[in-house]
């Protein structure tokens, strides 16, 4: 019963997608062009980011300027992920080490 | 442990890659990388010798205890770079053009980038290249005594 209900639920994903793909609609859009797929729409943020990106931030490095400026709480995130994730590993391998030396 | 000749091999490396990596944290700003990219580079240095040595030299080398606290230091640094702005708001990027340490304005477009710009970003990409260095390090680490850990007891 369960995997009949996530067998469904994926193909109701897979024909959303694919019904996306094959005929684009304007998903994403605010100008009612059409979106064509793997031919992303002209963005007002990428511009933002490129022509005041220097000026305000500094950087000339764009990407960094995002990464840690503009977008500053994803890398926050993203440290603490994995800071988490080296503590998931030490916990999980001293639990191991632990069961074998009680051998 | 690997030959005599790996192991003069990780030891001539194992510098440079150092050297390389610190070189990718600190100019994060300017060029591709950053410090994520810079820290796994170090964490790189790190793994070299963890396979070319035996496991003494590996626990003379390398301290476990520096590296975690390399870890929870950068965190630390970053999130206190971060809540320096807070006048303004979080993440808010208060040296830049200011004049102070990395404070210099930066001409807008093509330049050929100068290391004392962006304000806080330099010093974030050093916390987290830091962090980055300590927790891949100490994985690195983790991983080894535990293939270990039933022979001797590893600190």
């Amino acid at each position: 019963m369960r995997n009949a209900l996530l067998a469904i639920s994926l193909l109701a994903v897979f024909a959303f997608f694919l019904y996306v793909a094959v005929n684009p609609g304007d998903f994403g859009g605010n100008t009612g062009d059409h979106l064509i797929f793997g031919e992303p729409r002209y963005s007002d943020m990428d511009d933002y980011f490129i022509h005041n990106g220097q000026n305000q931030t500094g950087a000339n490095n764009i990407v960094t300027s995002i990464v840690f400026d503009y977008r500053g709480f994803d890398t926050l995130g993203e440290a603490s992920v994995l800071f988490t994730a080296v503590l998931g590993v030490g916990v999980a391998l001293r639990l191991l080490r632990r069961d074998k030396n009680d051998e | 442990m690997m030959s005599k000749i790996v192991r003069t091999q990780a030891n001539f490396l194992y510098t440079f890659i150092l050297i390389f990596g610190f070189y990718i944290v600190a100019h994060g700003h300017l060029t591709p990388g950053g410090g994520f990219q810079g820290g796994a580079v170090i964490a790189t240095g790190i793994a070299l010798v963890v396979v070319a040595h035996k496991f003494d030299e590996i626990k003379r080398r390398i301290k476990k205890t520096y590296l975690t606290t390399a870890e929870s230091i950068g965190l630390l640094s970053f999130i206190i770079t971060a809540l320096s702005g807070m006048s303004v708001s979080f993440f808010y990027n208060w040296l830049a053009n200011s004049g102070l340490l990395f404070g210099k304005p930066v001409p807008y477009g093509i330049n050929p980038g100068y290391l004392n710009t962006a304000g806080t970003l330099p010093i974030m990409n050093l916390a987290v290249g830091i962090e980055v260095l300590g927790g891949l390090g100490v994985i690195v680490l983790y991983m080894l005594h535990f293939v270990k850990g039933g022979e001797r007891d590893a600190a």
